[in-house]
């Protein structure tokens, strides 16, 4: 099919009405799955590839899920309290959840901030009224982990930390939603799992579910191929200090992906896809072609973890269109 | 003439754990050969094949964006502060 064609097939021809909800947090999770209809046409044509739009979250990410579920045990466990503020450090996403989880439970949040996260990411924390405290970017996450925990140190009482990176919850909530989504979803027919690592959340949670009910799902992991990377939101597995409920010896696979090659493919899920999203799901969808080439048949799910609206000022769309120009743009995938 | 580099932690493997170092050069584009002479690989990871500064990674002259600046070409005095910072930051 040619990007000129129209694909009649794929116009919406029903509509369906939401059903009223009470609160925001209640429209967390069930988000979508597409089918991506043509990066995917060099495939055998029984090779498939999803993608499960985890921008839909109200928060915007897929983090909504790991960020209610960690407060909701700290509300029933009794770790957080009224009178107590929610303090964890994120690069961004888990910050935006927690921000807005905060307001509607009414909890004060607090979060540490590596100062080179998109200025998107900040202003809407912002806009949520989350207290911010930035970390020096030159130490990246890591040094907003390490300054979190100074913070707490000094005042423990005042504070309920998720601690994303650590909390059992965190894969927890992809256990009970995003794995069972992605096997209803497919009806059942999901062979592979392809998913960054950020925290390891979605990754760990999601490929437990899915190999509980089938074992032969290969469950494959994304991480960017240098320490020094313009993934925003993955981690570098080696060089980092590596999160307590990430355990890479239950994944199937692991695939190294360069910088440029995600950005590339935001470009093309743009362009050809018309889905705009951030560089996390462009190295995500690399590696789910990736895995689909090496296929003759399968069911390749892979989840983009937000949309592209929060990454328009960074460098990924800094002089995009001289790079899209033909022969400018070098795909190695 | 010398400038202070600030080093992320990504490339500390490089400064043999030093997170500041010293470095000269008339211009930044100097300053990253002058870097690459005392820290053998590092220029890869600063500069793409073409020799520019990879899109992912930002430099800065006294917390100025060297791309709104004269870019590699910046001219450079004396106890000039640069870092190098990494344009995103991973983990979410």
């Amino acid at each position: 099919m040619s990007l000129s064609t129209p694909n009649l097939r794929l116009v919406p021809s029903t509509s369906t009405e939401s059903s009223k909800v009470e609160s925001i947090l209640d429209l967390i999770g069930n988000t979508p799955l597409l089918e991506l209809q043509n990066i995917p046409l060099g495939l055998p044509p029984r090779v498939r590839i999803f993608a499960k739009l985890e921008g839909f979250n109200p928060g915007g990410s897929v983090k909504d899920r790991p960020a209610l579920k960690m407060v909701q045990e700290g509300i029933r466990t009794g770790k957080l309290q009224p009178g107590k503020t929610i303090l964890d450090s994120t690069s961004g996403n888990t910050g935006i959840a927690l921000a807005m989880i905060g307001r509607v439970l009414g909890y004060p949040v607090e979060l540490v901030i590596p100062a080179n996260v998109s200025v998107e990411r900040k202003a809407i924390i912002h806009a949520y009224g989350a207290k911010v405290t930035y970390s020096d970017p030159l130490e990246g996450s890591d040094g907003a982990i390490q300054l979190c925990r100074k913070i707490l140190a000094e005042a423990p009482e005042n504070y309920f930390k998720p601690d994303q990176y650590f909390n059992p919850m965190n894969a927890q909530a992809h256990y009970e939603t995003t794995g069972p989504e992605i096997y209803r979803q497919t009806r059942q027919a999901v062979t592979h799992l392809v998913a960054g690592i950020g925290t390891g959340g979605t990754i760990m949670g999601t490929g437990r579910y899915l190999k509980e009910m089938n074992p032969g799902i290969k469950i494959i992991a994304v991480e960017p191929d240098d320490p020094l990377h313009g993934l925003e939101g993955l981690k570098h597995m080696a060089s980092s200090i590596v999160p307590g409920i990430y355990h890479e010896e239950q994944l199937d696979g692991k695939i190294p992906l360069a910088t440029d090659d995600a950005y590339a493919m935001v470009y093309r899920l743009s362009q050809e896809e018309g889905v705009l999203v951030g560089q996390s799901s462009g190295a995500a969808m690399v590696a789910a072609l990736k895995v689909g080439r090496t296929l003759k048949e399968g069911t390749v799910v892979t989840l983009f973890p937000d949309f592209g609206d929060k990454y328009l000022t960074t460098n990924l769309w800094v002089g995009w269109r001289d790079r899209m120009a033909v022969g400018n743009l070098k795909f190695s995938i | 003439m010398a400038v202070r580099v600030r080093v992320p932690t990504p490339l500390r493997k490089f400064t043999q754990g030093s997170d500041e170092v010293s470095a000269q050069g008339p211009n930044v584009r100097a300053l990253v050969e002058d870097l690459e002479k005392n820290y053998p690989g590092i220029k890869d990871r600063i500069c793409d094949e073409t020799g520019k500064i990879r899109r992912f990674v930002n430099v800065y002259v006294n917390g100025d964006d060297i791309r709104f600046l004269q870019n590699l070409e910046t001219t450079l005095k004396e106890g000039d502060n640069i870092s190098i910072v990494p344009a995103i930051a991973g983990g979410r």
